[in-house]
């Protein structure tokens, strides 16, 4: 018998607004400028929070944490398509999303800070807290998919992110799997930024996209412009209403770059050039959008200092907060081990506060 | 003689097995061209390129699971997990084959090979990168678990391990990694593994500390000794699994006191085990309880709290005083 083809596949490439600001005008999503401006001054809001906790961290008054510059549009574009019904499911680069969805500067700064008081958003905003280990997150979001269609829930999924070394992972593959099985809600967005730490993004698959991993678990996949506010955008707003009238599960690579380091303990010098990130910066997400509003005539030079100054503003109130802040219950670690008290746990709390009388209250260590 | 911290001791130790012996190779993430997140394994990748150095995917369970099978066919992998607090992908692997390959086929099969990874806390580091978690490792048996605290003890362990017959879960104390220097022999030095080490010899107690808080412990016992005339012998454990019970147990018939400091949470840890061993074969030499001066049973705090809840040179000096004093 000849051998005879049983499956044809493809992936596609979206993007909206080129590098110089080019818009296809068939592609263009429908947009208020309400979310026009929601999602680039989201974008800005990202960048500048970055740049204070970077020279926060340097100067020892911040901890270890995972810069986002470049990275902007990728996730705002795909929150801003989000509503409060959606759920929100991150890893550790998604910080530009998670202001979006109500997690204030200072909540921010104590996370990064060593304060798990940074992740006081309550279950009913359905945003997780940062997850660390990678991947881990996603079979999570697959769980709470599950229990949304168990529970007949309509127009909401889940979202979830992760970057390009996350798809190396056991979890992603099991995750997207259980998801296409289970014919669930959930919209998976790699954040293919090129970089895991130091290790290239050819040198972490040899897949030529990561989107076609999707075709392995059967479900849509799509490769879109990761700088693009308005791809990213119009590729989970498709992916979130095909979720929301039960077509299950989309896969979205967005192509784009960690223009810094992995975290600040990494020196990227050490193994990419100045050269590459360079042209990367001349993809930068931020200018791009803003090009987009100027031509719309809802953005000028003045709005921008305006909105400039009261993000300046909102970000040293956050630090004054933060530096002022010294209400921390030492031992509410005790309290939260588990949802029922313990004679063992009291005791030992007891111990620790004994301690803590005796030789004194100690801070974080040096930075 | 050279002063080195323990990364470069580290280091020294990678580079001089992996000159000594062709099969040794070197694989993990970011290992390779970035030197390693700590640059324990700086310079490898250009003095013996890309297949002994390899910059692995992301993906735990595959490093260590492909290292198996590179052990079982000639090989002799030292993984790493970049922080301890990520080696739990690799669990099922390490429980499910690696313990059990020689028990499994009566000792013709053998899984030779290390994974290494850096724990503890006090770095000021994110969720997941300050644990202890040395008893889930030392729970297996058929997994040899090693702490170096010093440059020249984890240089001449790491050698060690390279070197054993079976998986050895090498657990680096990254709060040592630059702590401090001291001097290590050019020429290669091997510690046997399952050997304690009394670092200081005493008559009146016994304190038994392993890794990154034998440091704390030797501040404190300085102290005390500044302060009153004791005598105190101190055991370095190095080996977690399998433990030097004749050390701890011939050291506690002498002094008839004992005290324990760990790094990890209170129960179901290391000193439990070495409280248990002492309660076997030494409890009729024992004048006090021994005593354990750990972390506590809480999830471990972000690093803002970090600092009260790991046991420091205070809490360490007033647990020698009690037990002196009992």
């Amino acid at each position: 018998m000849p051998l005879h083809e049983i499956g044809n596949y493809s992936i596609s490439f979206l993007q909206v607004l080129d590098e110089h600001g080019n818009l296809d005008e068939e592609l263009e999503p429908e947009l208020s400028e309400e979310q026009l401006i929601r999602v680039y001054r989201s974008m800005v809001l990202a960048r500048e929070v970055d740049q204070r906790m970077l020279n926060l961290q340097r100067q020892g008054r911040m901890g270890t944490f995972a810069p986002c510059t470049g990275q902007e549009a990728a996730v705002c574009g795909p929150t801003l398509a989000m509503t409060p019904k959606d759920w929100f499911v991150c890893s550790f680069r998604e910080t530009p999303g998670r202001l979006m969805r109500g997690e204030t500067i200072l909540q921010t700064f104590l996370y990064y800070n060593g304060y798990e008081e940074g992740n006081l958003l309550p279950p009913a905003s359905r945003t997780l807290p940062v997850s660390v280990p990678v991947s881990t997150q996603i079979p999570h979001a697959v769980g709470i998919a599950y229990a949304m269609k168990y529970r007949g829930e309509k127009d909401s999924a889940v979202v979830a992110f992760f970057g390009d070394g996350g798809t190396s992972q056991g979890d992603f593959h099991e995750a997207l799997n259980f998801a296409s099985l289970w014919r669930v809600p959930v919209v998976f967005i790699c954040q293919n930024n090129q970089w895991a730490i130091s290790v290239p993004r050819n040198k972490q698959s040899h897949s030529k996209t990561l989107a076609q991993k999707a075709i392995a678990y059967d479900m849509p996949g799509i490769q879109v412009d990761g700088n693009d506010a308005l791809a990213m955008y119009k590729a989970t707003r498709e992916a979130l209403d095909n979720a929301y009238v039960g077509e299950g599960p989309t896969l979205i690579e967005a192509i784009t770059y960690r223009l810094l380091m992995h975290t600040t303990s990494d020196d990227p010098k050490k193994y990419r050039s100045e050269e590459e990130v360079q042209e990367w910066w001349q993809r930068d997400p931020i200018p791009r959008l803003k090009r987009y509003l100027e031509r719309k005539g809802i953005w000028n030079e003045l709005i921008q200092a305006e909105m400039d100054d009261e993000i300046k503003k909102e970000i040293e109130a956050a630090v004054k907060e933060l530096e002022q802040k010294t209400d921390f219950k030492p031992d509410a670690p005790f309290d939260h081990v588990f949802g029922t008290p313990h004679q063992e746990i009291e005791e030992q709390r007891a111990d620790f506060l004994a301690n803590l009388a005796e030789f004194g209250k100690k801070g974080a260590a040096h930075g | 003689m050279v002063k080195m911290n323990m990364v470069q001791a580290l280091n020294l130790a990678l580079e001089q097995e992996m000159t000594r012996d062709n099969s040794v190779i070197v694989l993990g993430e970011d290992v390779g061209v970035d030197g390693g997140v700590f640059r324990v394994t700086d310079g490898l990748y250009d003095k013996f390129g890309g297949e002994r150095v390899i910059d692995t995917p992301l993906a735990e369970s595959t490093i260590f699971g492909g290292a198996i099978g590179m052990a079982m066919a000639g090989l002799k992998p030292v993984t790493e997990m970049q922080f301890s607090g990520f080696a739990y992908f690799m669990l099922a692997q390490l429980e499910g084959h690696a313990s059990r390959y020689r028990s499994r086929t009566h000792g013709l099969w053998s899984v030779p090979l290390v994974v290494r990874m850096p724990y503890g806390g006090a770095v000021r580091a994110l969720e997941h990168h300050s644990e202890s978690r040395e008893a889930t490792f030392a729970h297996f048996p058929g997994v040899k678990v090693v702490i170096p605290s010093t440059p020249r003890n984890a240089r001449a362990l790491l050698a060690a391990s390279i070197r054993d017959p079976d998986p050895v879960v090498f657990m680096e104390p990254k709060r040592s990694y630059r702590a401090f220097r001291e001097e290590v022999p050019e020429e290669e030095e091997v510690l046997e593994i399952g050997k304690a080490q009394v670092v200081q010899q005493g008559s009146d107690l016994t304190v038994v500390a392993w890794g990154a808080m034998m440091r704390s412990t030797l501040q404190a016992v300085a102290a005390i000794q500044e302060r009153r005339s004791v005598s105190i012998e101190l055991i370095d454990l190095l080996t977690i699994s399998p433990m030097d019970g004749n050390t701890i147990v011939s050291s506690v018939e002498k002094t008839g006191r004992c005290l324990v400091v760990q790094e990890a949470p209170k129960s179901f840890g290391v000193a439990s085990e070495i409280i248990a061993k002492i309660n076997d074969k030494a409890l009729l030499s024992l004048e006090a309880p021994v005593k354990r001066v750990t972390h506590y049973d809480v999830v471990t705090p972000y690093f803002g709290r970090e600092l009260m809840f790991i046991p420091d040179v205070e809490r360490i000096s007033r647990g020698i005083e009690e037990t002196l004093d009992f």
